[in-house]
């Protein structure tokens, strides 16, 4: 019933099924696909390409400076799974996603649906939300690491108030219970760099939500509220339903976003003590670089591109259904 | 049929254009080549001396170098940041591209020998050094530390010392403490400073090098010079009972450090000891050159300094040197530079401005502040000792390997599972 006002993207012009039938060739196809071949060479050469060849890394023996292709099988990646570094690392991926998503789905709802009451001053608000966008995650962390130093940051107002957070110094691990080598729980020290990225990252979830609210007609609220609906009923049982498509993006983008961070909790937290706030691209990072383990490197890089690829290639499948 | 044929113009176009590019890219590399018959290939400095000091002791260096040979071009090729290691990323890639640069920056010991040498990538400097006649211009000791199998492979340029105890003298002087020689002293130091709410020990482990630092520090106090050399050849395990011992004062002393070490790095916790929030930090003696550059301290009024607990006489040795990679294109260019790193006039340009000592034995005390001609004093008498954090005592993979069993110790002070994980650590040292 309400996806029959689904917000689709606009739909692709007839043209294309027309040229199938007919499966001449045209100047216009021949140019097209001229233009496209350098494009498409250079992204599976460069993209795939270089996916393959570090896949093909990860199951090598290469873990020194001179590079050793003999075949490991999965070795290093048994190891990394029985690493104390990596499972912490797993461990604060997803509770960093999980958190990180939730917050920014709620706060862009909200502060999207109040930007929307026609409020005076509104291109001044949505400017400020969406200028944490402009910066780099390298600077959002500097700042932020400062702000949330336990000696020199808010602690300077919050300690008179009586209270005294450790921030992203804090080894405690909320509801912990052994998993693996790890105490599985949310690290409160994930919080402090949650609450950075946030503050980036919500701006742009404002931005795709106030889009979509433009583009609920008018007729359907005023529909709701002849049939007698509250403001509540009518954001709640309708409103938010019609932006689902817009969570499903926002959940994409932040999905792949959290997943691959590295410059934010670099800049801000590095990996923490215990591992508290380490990141698969930061172990990756170090381990390749610094401890020369290019294999293992490499399978971290594996594990992480298949994490993403849990989140991508359903919305793809789904979103190619929705084409054809 | 005129869209057909400016659509063929457009696609020509494009790939002249992308032709062009390649083309003027060989063009110019050709230009480098017709130069380099003339003037000489460029001289690639590679180095991760971007900080205050050194720097600009690395352009007092090539200053020198180009008034003796102005034929020859330099390029300062310093990659910023991480204590060398993004330079150590970049480098890396490029030796692995057979792209080496000219010369580059690396830390005697296991860096060069297990890193470089081991995987047949530089070439033997033995000539340069029978040359010039460095061979007893350096103490043998470090020059064993640039050898593998017989040849040296790079030119010691600087000295930094691992094993320093720095202290705030005010927060000594007030409380009635001298510096504490032995690892009982120490405690007991640091009992008193606690218990009248001074912070005993400063540690900044949010790059986690620094806490491997203090450890290794404590290794040597422990175990004595002889042994500490006998983890790294594999003599001694590392569940012998002194290391276990060693992983126990270490734990300890865990105990009397600042609440928000893994927040800072080891400039920051260097400032808790200049203001008086902590008297004591065990840090390399770079650390000298931010007291006295950066926070504007004096040496022996502000703060003092003495070898960790159980380490005098024990020089904990920390040393920048540079090599020739193989493939070079202009050898002989580089090997005038080199030749310049380890004369005396080099190492005097260079030192007092970065900070550090001098590698060769000969050089002029004079030139040196207070701490230096005690350094140096100290440098020709003490025994040797590599340092493990800085990757002289062992690859750079087992490093970083204790660099994260360190980290885990730090919050979880499991003695086991520290000495679990270096011995496993180990096993792969010796293949």
């Amino acid at each position: 019933m309400m996806e029959t006002v689904k917000i689709a993207p606009a739909k692709e012009t007839t043209t294309v099924p027309v040229a199938r039938k007919k499966r001449k060739w045209t100047a216009d196809h021949w140019l097209a696909t001229a233009f496209l071949a350098p494009s498409v060479v250079l992204i599976f050469l460069f993209v795939y390409g270089f996916i393959g060849w570090t896949g093909y890394v990860s199951v090598s023996n290469w873990n020194s400076l001179v590079p050793d292709w003999s075949f490991a099988g999965l070795k290093n990646y048994q190891y990394l799974f029985q690493d104390f570094r990596f499972q912490a690392d797993l461990r604060n991926t997803i509770v960093f996603t999980v958190l990180f998503i939730a917050v920014v789905i709620v706060l862009g709802q909200l502060l999207a649906i109040l930007l929307d009451q026609k409020l005076r001053g509104e291109s001044l608000f949505r400017n400020i939300f969406f200028f944490p966008m402009a910066l780099s995650f390298v600077v959002t962390g500097v700042v932020w690491q400062w702000l949330f130093n336990p000696s020199t940051g808010v602690n300077l107002f919050l300690k008179p108030l009586g209270l005294d957070s450790k921030w992203y110094t804090d080894t405690t691990i909320l509801g912990g219970f052994q998993w693996g080598k790890i105490e599985f729980g949310i690290p409160l020290a994930m919080i402090a760099v949650m609450v950075a990225a946030v503050w980036q990252m919500t701006g742009f979830a404002v931005a795709m939500y106030l889009a979509g609210l433009r583009a609920i007609p008018d007729e359907v609220r005023e529909a709701a509220r002849m049939d007698g609906a509250t403001e509540l009923q009518l954001y709640w049982k309708i409103i938010l339903p019609l932006l689902r498509p817009i969570t499903v993006s926002v959940i994409i983008i932040m999905a792949h976003i959290s997943l691959k961070i590295f410059d934010l909790i670099y800049a801000m937290t590095g990996p923490g003590a215990n591992f508290v706030t380490d990141v698969p691209g930061v172990y990756m990072f170090e381990t390749t670089f610094r401890g020369n383990y290019y294999a293992n490197g490499a399978a971290i890089a594996i594990v992480m591109l298949l994490s993403v690829a849990i989140f991508i290639v359903p919305y793809l499948i789904s979103s190619r259904k929705g084409e054809s | 049929m005129r869209k057909k044929a400016s659509a063929w113009l457009a696609l020509a176009l494009g790939v002249g254009m992308a032709l062009s590019g390649c083309s003027s890219n060989s063009s110019s590399s050709d230009d480098a080549k017709q130069g380099s018959q003339k003037a000489g290939e460029k001289l690639e400095i590679f180095s991760w001396w971007t900080g205050a000091g050194e720097e600009d002791g690395l352009k007092a260096l090539i200053k020198l170098f180009q008034e003796k040979h102005p034929d020859i071009e330099v390029e300062n090729a310093a990659v910023a940041g991480g204590a060398g290691t993004n330079a150590k990323a970049v480098l890396a890639s490029r030796m692995q591209g057979d792209d080496p640069p000219s010369t580059f920056q690396v830390h005697g010991g296991a860096e060069l020998n297990e890193g470089w040498v081991a995987a047949g990538k530089m070439e033997p400097l033995n000539d340069l050094y029978e040359q010039e006649g460095w061979m007893d211009k350096f103490p043998e000791a470090l020059i064993d530390m640039v050898s593998k199998d017989g040849n040296i492979y790079s030119v010691p340029v600087n000295i930094h010392r691992g094993n320093v105890l720095w202290y705030n003298k005010k927060v000594f002087a007030d409380n009635g403490l001298q510096p504490p020689k032995t690892f009982d002293e120490f405690f007991e130091v640091a009992d008193q400073l606690k218990a009248k709410g001074v912070t005993p020990l400063a540690l900044g482990d949010k790059e986690p090098w620094t806490a491997t630092h203090l450890f290794e520090t404590v290794l040597l106090g422990t175990l004595g010079t002889d042994n500490y050399q006998k983890l790294w050849n594999g003599e001694l395990s590392f569940d012998a009972p002194q290391v276990k011992q060693a992983v126990e004062t270490f734990k300890k002393m865990l105990g009397y450090i600042n609440e928000d070490h893994s927040s800072r790095n080891w400039q920051d916790a260097a400032q808790l000891v200049a203001e008086g929030k902590a008297a004591m930090y065990v840090m390399g003696d770079w650390a000298k050159g931010y007291f006295v550059n950066d926070l504007k301290l004096k040496v022996n009024e502000d703060f003092g300094y003495v070898p960790t607990p159980n380490t005098d006489g024990k020089f904990m040795v920390i040393t920048d040197t540079f090599g020739l990679p193989k493939g070079v294109k202009n050898p002989d260019d580089v090997k005038k530079f080199l030749a310049l790193l380890g004369s005396v006039e080099g190492q005097d340009a260079f030192n007092p401005l970065k900070g550090s000592i001098p590698a060769r034995i000969d050089a002029d005390p004079s030139k040196y502040d207070e701490y230096g001609k005690q350094t140096m004093e100290d440098f020709k008498n003490a025994e040797l000792a590599p340092s493990l954090a800085h990757g002289s005592a062992a690859a750079e993979g087992f490093v970083t390997k204790v660099n994260q069993a360190i980290n885990i110790f730090v919050t979880q002070k499991d003695v086991n599972s520290l000495i679990d994980t270096l011995v496993s650590a180990a096993a792969e040292l010796k293949k």
